[in-house]
């Protein structure tokens, strides 16, 4: 029996503000526990949240980046549950009045697109860490990630296959970073997804959904849905029936165990924080923050396959990453060459990132860089074994590309005396070469022109050689 | 009459002569309170170093600058569940028996900065919660004026503390009439501030929506200049308001008030004392007497406020105590076995019974299935009160109303009955589900020789004109004293 799998994802994604999102302390990760807290994000009495007015506009850039309609008058809620990681013992977030609501994306299945409905982005504080240590009885509190804001992105069950899953969750990721609110490092938390899902035969009605929480990897999501789905659809043919309950997936087994049921579900007690006034979001605010947004990785690529005639696989790759299509758009610029870059930077540039993920931020070697290497190339001013020497170079110690030709003498040789002197050289030390060619051996010609271009380092247009080389073996 | 007795301004002058010190101020309020302290149990920490030390830099201050402000060297007393660094603070509860802030609530740290000296921390009702004082671990707040009854509450430390001179003025605070009413009780003057006027920051929240901090003191000018001291717009509570920055000190004489003054029917029937009924009516024909016109008013919603205010006050409190948990700070049963029993012991040893019940009420209130019947009802009954109130004042400047049905009640005597201690709050909560400005000063005296209060409502940010009447009442009625002081 074959069933529909339906899908919604929710998404948390720490928001890159400097500070926290009701107090001065710093946002960072990594810091020694405990040591980026103060009154207010420990809830001591009486220290009061005040609102970071950054993180409701960076939550705003998402939503509009999402396609959502941003609410004018917005307020915070307090969401009710005793654990230890959360010190007021209520979650600053947003109940019944999110920030941003009504949006979509469309996501690449394969070069289809498919629209999947955003029902809500709103804005809610992190929590701290519980950290479990063998050294000690119980568990350790680190605070420091209290306060960080946040925005969770409720898609509507839109998403109907475990790759959609991970294809959605993908986009989501990318349009973040594109739109620089968030660094969605995903082994450091700051981007995490809830898992919604629930199967049904063609044409019934939706079956009940569980909701598997704590999944941080772009497979996770897919190894998840993929399983739930399996245990889901086993349970409906052995003629059960599905238990609405929260379940947490463990990655390393590769399955999920109940975490509680309906019956357990916690009682959240949402009112409104009375701390906080409403924030109140004038319609020019929203207009100067939509002007201000970059162009969406979907519109580039659509750009560079339509406009530039780069492959889809190519364009869908360069596009996951904002500074690489960025590097991409700025070498395309100065070379005038799509193609050739698109060539260069699925190959080089590529193999570079796979030793390297932050190759582009910590090197030198930058689209204009490239696009000058890739231009002088295209020109046949210097041989494609030099331009990859001169971005080994220019990735490693940095420097001008031209001074690097320069200084190494990479230009392609074009003096036709030069040239000539070294055919002529050539065929005078090979003369079993040359009269094997003039008796109609191809072969030696090859082997000729290896020599030669020997001769000249390899530094000479191959063209120019040939024809100067085919010049000399008939003129005698 | 002792010179710790005076009033802020009779002080001031002193100082500004050099004719007493900070340094001497502060040591004969010490030496009253080690004499008085135990008789009327005001104080729960005294910190007599610390007071010693800021005099003796507000004393140079005095010496040296010019610009200065009038409450320099000035001792006060603050309510237990106002922050102050380095010094415990303990909301009256076990839960917090042993805290000390490393900060400094805003207000407090506005008047230390203005050079006014810290005695100690007053006593309350545990977390604010209460109208007697008698709900605190450190033992019940006795009347000066007879011990034998309660200061009233929650602030009763603070009023207590000012009616029997162990300090020049004190901070209290303010969530259904925890200033106004032991104001009342204790023939002192007590000020609920406009909601937003005064930052909350370092405040223990009892109910956010309707808590504020606010002066008591000996008589009105002291109320204005104290409030001068701690309000204004604060970055660290964003309820508080931009741009009200006014002299409340200047112009108070101004006799001529040119005024219409509403009486609420409602707040003047069945259940009201007779002695409070007449020495309100009193001081009602004194503002007449100063140019005010009277005229009767109406809140035909008094009778919702009492469980409006209870229903809201209790949900949010459910929330804001549940930071106190046993684990950062605070009370920790140390036979706790897991943490679900952490939460249980801790919170079930750490909080008296006022506290838990309003905590569970509170959490049921806000819990599925009767949040719609009763937060958010009572929200809806809020919002026509405040409505109420806003319509009076198309036709008065301010309603002049009792504080309180009785005048100080005898210790114990509603301890047993926590209904009837609620709705003894009726004529104050108003103020608070509304955001509006209340003060109360002493205008006679009942059959018992108890002093009764008057309550004057104003519109927001109206704390002026307020003050001006009261000021005009306290004029006419003189200044009341304590029985006890006059045998002393």
């Amino acid at each position: 029996m074959e069933y529909e799998i339906v899908i919604g994802l929710e998404i948390h994604a720490e928001l890159k503000t400097r500070t926290k999102m009701f107090c001065n302390c710093r946002n960072e990760f990594g810091a020694k526990p405990n040591t980026l807290v103060c009154p207010v994000c420990l809830a001591m009495p009486g220290a009061l949240p005040a609102m970071n007015r950054t993180a409701v506009e960076y939550a705003i850039r998402a939503g509009l980046a999402m396609n959502c309609s941003i609410s004018s008058f917005t307020k915070m809620d307090r969401k009710n549950y005793f654990y230890p990681d959360l010190p007021r013992a209520y979650q600053i977030s947003q109940y019944d009045r999110p920030l941003c609501y009504d949006g979509y994306v469309d996501i690449d299945v394969n070069g289809q697109y498919k629209r999947i409905g955003i029902e809500r982005i709103h804005l809610e504080e992190d929590a701290g860490k519980l950290i479990h240590d063998a050294c000690v009885t119980g568990s350790l509190v680190d605070y420091n990630r209290c306060g960080v804001p946040l925005i969770e992105i409720v898609s509507r069950p839109d998403i109907s296959s475990p790759e959609e899953a991970r294809i959605f969750l993908e986009t989501i990721k990318t349009i973040l970073e594109y739109v620089e609110v968030s660094d969605c490092k995903m082994q450091e938390g700051s981007l995490r997804a809830d898992v919604n899902l629930s199967v049904r035969k063609p044409g019934d009605l939706l079956g009940t959904r569980t909701e598997m929480k704590n999944i941080n990897s772009l497979h996770a999501v897919q190894r998840a849905a993929q399983a739930e789905a399996d245990r889901q659809a086993a349970i409906i043919s052995d003629g059960g029936s599905i238990i609405q309950e929260t379940r947490r997936w463990d990655d390393s087994r590769g399955e999920s165990y109940s975490m509680r049921n309906k019956e357990e579900a916690l009682d959240y007690r949402f009112f409104p924080e009375p701390d906080l006034v409403p924030v109140v979001i004038e319609k020019e605010r929203i207009e100067e923050i939509r002007k201000d947004l970059p162009e969406l990785p979907t519109s580039r690529k659509d750009r560079y396959i339509n406009d530039f005639g780069i492959p889809w696989y190519d364009a869908q790759l360069i596009t996951q990453s904002r500074p690489l299509a960025d590097m991409f758009e700025t070498a395309v610029g100065v070379c005038g060459n799509p193609k050739l870059v698109s060539n260069w930077i699925m190959t080089d540039i590529m193999r570079r990132i796979n030793e390297d993920k932050d190759f582009l931020s910590v090197s030198s070697l930058d689209g204009k860089k490239l696009g000058r290497v890739l231009d002088l190339l295209h020109k046949g001013d210097i041989t494609p074994n030099s331009a990859k020497e001169i971005l080994d170079i220019l990735a490693l110690e940095g420097g001008d590309p031209d001074a690097i030709i320069e200084k190494r003498g990479l230009k392609v040789q074009r003096d036709e005396s030069l040239i000539a002197k070294a055919v002529g050289e050539v065929l005078d030390q090979n003369p079993q070469a040359v009269a094997d060619y003039r008796s109609g051996k191809e072969k030696a010609f090859g082997f000729l022109m290896g020599r030669t271009m020997a001769a000249l380092k390899g530094r000479a247009d191959p063209a120019q050689v040939r024809e100067m080389l085919i010049h000399h073996l008939n003129k005698q | 009459m002792s010179i710790i007795d005076m009033t802020i301004k009779e002080t001031i002058d002193l100082l500004r002569r050099r004719e007493t010190s900070s340094r001497e101020l502060t040591e004969l309020a010490l030496e009253r309170i080690r004499q008085e302290n135990s008789r009327i149990n005001a104080f729960i920490t005294v910190c007599a170093d610390v007071a010693l030390s800021q005099a003796e830099a507000a004393d140079k201050r005095l010496g040296t600058e010019d610009r200065i402000s009038p409450l320099c060297g000035i001792p006060m007393g603050i309510k237990d569940n106002l922050c102050t660094r380095g010094v415990r603070t303990t909301c009256a509860s076990k839960m917090l028996e042993q805290f000390i802030p490393p900060y400094d609530a805003t207000a407090v740290e506005r008047l230390l900065s203005s050079g006014s000296v810290l005695l100690g921390k007053l006593n309350m009702d545990e977390f604010g919660m209460g109208s007697s004082s008698e709900n605190s671990i450190f033992g019940s707040v006795r009347n000066p004026w007879d011990t034998e009854r309660v200061a009233g509450g929650s602030s009763g430390g603070s009023a207590a503390a000012v009616a029997s001179g162990l300090c020049s003025f004190a901070l209290g605070s303010d969530t259904g009439g925890s200033i106004r009413q032991p104001a009342s009780f204790c023939g002192v003057v007590g000020l609920k501030p406009t909601y937003g006027l005064v930052s909350r920051y370092g405040m223990a929240a009892f109910a956010s929506s309707m808590d504020q901090i606010g002066p008591i003191t000996r008589d009105v000018t002291d109320c204005a200049l104290v409030l001068n001291g701690i309000a204004g717009h604060d970055p660290r509570d964003s309820t508080t308001v931009r741009g009200i920055g006014e002299d409340y000190s200047h112009g108070l004489e101004q006799d001529e008030l040119q005024i219409r003054v509403g009486l609420p029917k409602e707040y003047f029937g069945s259940g009201l004392d007779e002695d409070v009924k007449n020495a309100v009516y009193k001081a009602v024909s004194m503002l007449e007497e100063a140019g005010a016109v009277l005229g009767e008013s109406s809140l035909p919603t008094t009778d919702y406020a009492v469980e409006a205010h209870f229903i809201i006050s209790s949900s949010e409190a459910s929330s804001n105590l549940a930071r106190y948990d046993g684990i950062r700070y605070g009370y920790q049963n140390a036979n706790a076995k897991n943490l679900e029993e952490l939460y249980r012991l801790s919170r079930g040893d750490g909080f008296g019974s006022g506290v838990k019940r309003r905590i569970l009420l509170g959490t049921h209130i806000l819990s599925a299935g009767y949040r719609d019947q009763l937060y958010i009802k009572a929200l809806r009954a809020r919002k026509m009160i405040t409505d109420d109130f806003m319509k009076n004042f198309e036709s008065f400047d301010l309603i002049a109303t009792p504080v309180y049905p009785e005048t100080a009640f005898r210790l114990g005597e509603k301890s047993g009955n926590p209904l009837e201690m609620y709705l003894g709050d009726i004529y104050t909560v108003g103020a608070n589900l509304a955001g509006l400005p209340a003060l109360v000063v002493p205008c006679g005296l009942d059959r018992k020789g108890l002093p009764i209060g008057i309550q004057l409502v104003g519109k927001p940010f109206s704390e002026k004109l307020l003050l001006r009447a009261g000021y005009a009442i306290e004029q006419r009625v003189g200044r009341l004293k304590p029985k006890t002081k006059c045998q002393g």
